[in-house]
């Protein structure tokens, strides 16, 4: 045993003797930090940085079975999950740690803003991570493409829908998003360049960067209200901080970066292990029109943003809200690089970093129910609550008729079945009356089209009259009262003899 | 920030006399520095040279839309009843073996007499999702964000800013050809100036 020791002790000597990294390496390890950051807040950067590296492990995993070509790309993924033993949890790894990653990566992006850490003399680790976000999400999206599915097709088409606004450009953007006029093998070849090499290889030096960064400055101290950053005095506190009050890195703090960054590895696991691999959908096969394309959770408040936004208002938005998004980031540790770091002081930065997580729910929210989407099957599949057909009159059974078969049920729900992007029929009786009911079914108006011209005058008054029996038993229908006085006026002159 | 500048320059200034080298001080034009810029100005010379080679084979998807546009057959026109709309599928012309099943493309054709028809692209002018089409309410509905067109692919409702995408057309000895080629989107097919010709779309008739 101690002869071994001694070995390996000679090993250990003479490596060092020729690679020298024990004392930047101590020095990394033992420098002083301010004692109130070892703190549980201060995991997330470390944990990133460990998905970081499950992602490129997994990734080079998958990379030893995965075709990159339209042509087999999908049948390889079907490999891996069904074929090769265990190939679907390397997938379902890879997929689970994507989405640890982007929420890792955020909410460490936040405590960073709301602790003040962003200020001097951190700025440029603050705009190499906020490089870093984007290329996260550039990977997110570049990895969605690589699942070449009917998702991953038609993402592709929004995403080159979305760059044809650019004026002038848009055309040539499009052939060099696309690599050349459609999206096809060319496509799926450079989106793999980018989420294999590109975007990975600038990521990792970008992410060396940034935290030797954060070991020359020091870690961002706890923020205390009134203790003010200035640039004149800021480094001499620092120090005297993490000497007063300070411990070494290791252990003191690192351990709980360690144990959180093992606690999110087991999470990623046991999600994984639990839920399974993302997909892959259907065929990416253009001429299988039968679809319903969304795109990955954490793009789906992008899909709402697109469905709500004024028609007017869509290029300019798409163009410039992602630019300017992106310069009010970069331009955050300029803008307020000295001053209060305490989020107890700055309520602005409390309120939008609340607003920015309320918005990004509500719209996530939204794009998962899709309540804009007309439900395409609803027509054929959704029947009419069986009470609601209750002694009516042929006429009105025929209105029925007429509203199953017109696709009426794709955007409106009757009994909680059928599309919302129009108004639920339930009570349509009771808030229109037949006038208004016949005009806006010939007309049209806001998001619903005109059937003017595709209903027959028959068809529009059997439909008008089903709609009229629409509304609860103890709530008349509505009625117009002029027209009601109008005609109650015309009757007894009409029936006196 | 600008408060360390100062103190590194100081720094460097600092330690260049005590150098034992004299000669290695950048603002003495020596030999060796005279080299160095030599060196230096070679390597941006050749990387210049490298780099346009470079941008042309990067930018080489980047071509004028008409260079990848083809006539492709639909079929004869007998497989249009008049009056309806039917959905065709067609190769795309630019073509890789490697594509797989992605250069199916469809799209709608709609006759609307005998010598008359339209041909919609499937890509929704919104985002470029596929529209499904209803003959039963002769609407042309979008899964995506909810865009809905009429029949004659005109804009009936929802986030779409125009109606749906046309082809160019033509009938050559029986059958019905379209001018395609690439994935319509408001930057090419937005542009196209519909020239009315005769009975077809093109003023170049077969």
């Amino acid at each position: 045993m101690p002869g071994m020791k001694r070995a390996a002790g000679r090993v250990y000597a003479w490596l060092e003797r020729r690679l020298q990294l024990a004392a930047p390496v101590k020095d990394a390890v033992l420098h002083p930090v301010p004692r109130n950051t070892a703190s549980w807040w201060y995991v997330f950067g470390s944990a990133a940085f460990t998905l970081l590296f499950l992602q490129i492990f997994t990734g080079i995993l998958l990379a030893l079975v995965y075709v990159p070509s339209a042509g087999e790309a999908w049948n390889s993924l079907n490999v891996l999950n069904h074929q090769i033993p265990l190939g679907w949890f390397l997938r379902a790894l890879h997929g689970w740690g994507s989405n640890f990653m982007v929420a890792i990566v955020l909410i460490h992006m936040a405590q960073v803003f709301l602790f003040g850490a962003y200020k001097f003399p951190r700025e440029l680790t603050w705009i190499l991570g906020v490089f870093l976000l984007l290329m996260t999400l550039g990977m997110a999206f570049s990895g969605q493409v690589l699942r070449f599915d009917q998702d991953a097709y038609w993402g592709l088409g929004i995403g080159a829908s979305i760059v044809s606004r650019v004026p002038w450009i848009g055309g040539g953007l499009v052939h060099l998003l696309l690599g050349g006029p459609i999206i096809a093998g060319a496509t799926l070849s450079r989106f793999f360049t980018l989420h294999v090499f590109v975007i990975p290889g600038a990521m990792l030096l970008s992410a060396f960067l940034h935290v030797w960064m954060v070991l020359k400055l020091g870690i961002n101290e706890w923020p205390m209200p009134g203790r003010l950053v200035s640039r004149a005095t800021y480094v001499d506190q620092y120090n005297q901080l993490t000497h007063e009050d300070g411990l070494p890195f290791v252990p003191g703090a690192f351990w709980k970066d360690l144990v959180f960054s093992g606690a999110i590895l087991a999470a990623v696991a046991v999600c994984a292990f639990v839920f399974g691999p993302y997909g892959p959908g259907g065929q990416p096969d253009p001429s299988i029109i039968q679809t319903v394309p969304k795109p990955d959770f954490f793009f789906l408040w992008i899909y709402t943003v697109l469905s709500y936004l004024p028609p007017a208002m869509e290029t300019p938005f798409i163009l410039i809200a992602p630019i300017a998004g992106i310069a009010i980031l970069l331009a955050l540790p300029f803008y307020a690089s000295e001053g209060e770091k305490s989020w107890h002081r700055r309520p602005v930065a409390v309120l939008v970093v609340t607003t920015v997580a309320v918005c990004w729910a509500v719209l996530t929210q939204l794009g998962t129910t899709t309540p804009w989407s007309p439900h395409m099957s609803a027509w054929s599949s959704d029947p009419i609550p069986v009470s609601r057909l209750h002694a009516l009159t042929p006429l009105a059974r025929a209105g029925a008729v007429v509203l199953q078969a017109k696709q009426c049920r794709n955007c409106h729900s009757i009994g909680g079945l059928g599309g919302e992007r129009g108004p639920a029929l339930d009570d349509v009786a009771t808030r229109m009356t037949m006038d208004q009911l016949r005009f806006k079914v010939v007309t049209g108006g806001g998001n619903m089209p005109a059937y003017g011209k595709n209903l027959s005058p028959p068809e529009i008054e059997a439909l008008v009259t089903f709609l009229e029996t629409l509304h609860p038993a103890n709530e008349p229908p509505a009625y117009d009262p002029a027209q009601q006085q109008a005609i109650e006026a015309a009757q007894p002159s009409g029936s006196a003899p | 920030m600008s408060e360390q500048e100062p103190m590194h320059t100081n720094e460097a200034h600092e330690t260049a006399p005590s150098h034992p080298a004299g000669n290695d001080d950048p603002s003495v034009v020596s030999r060796r520095w005279l080299l160095l810029k030599a060196g230096l100005a070679l390597n941006g010379l050749v990387g210049l040279a490298l780099a346009v080679p470079v941008l042309r084979y990067l930018l080489a998807p980047w071509r004028r839309d008409a260079s990848y546009d083809s006539w492709v057959s639909l079929g004869s026109v007998d497989g249009f009843p008049i009056g309806e709309t039917r959905l065709a599928f067609y190769k795309n012309p630019y073509a890789q073996s490697w594509d797989g099943a992605t250069d199916n493309v469809a799209c709608y054709v709609r006759r609307e007499s005998a010598g008359q028809f339209r041909v919609f692209a499937i890509n929704c002018a919104h985002l470029g999702c596929p529209v499904r089409w209803f003959p039963q309410s002769q609407l042309f509905m979008c899964p995506c964000h909810g865009g809905v067109y009429y029949a004659d692919g005109s804009r009936a409702s929802g986030p779409p800013e125009r109606g749906l995408f046309t082809y160019d057309w033509k009938i050559v000895s029986g059958n019905l050809y379209i001018d395609a080629g690439q994935m319509p989107t408001l930057s090419n097919t937005a542009k196209l100036v519909q020239i009315s010709n005769g009975k077809g779309d093109c003023s170049c008739q077969g």
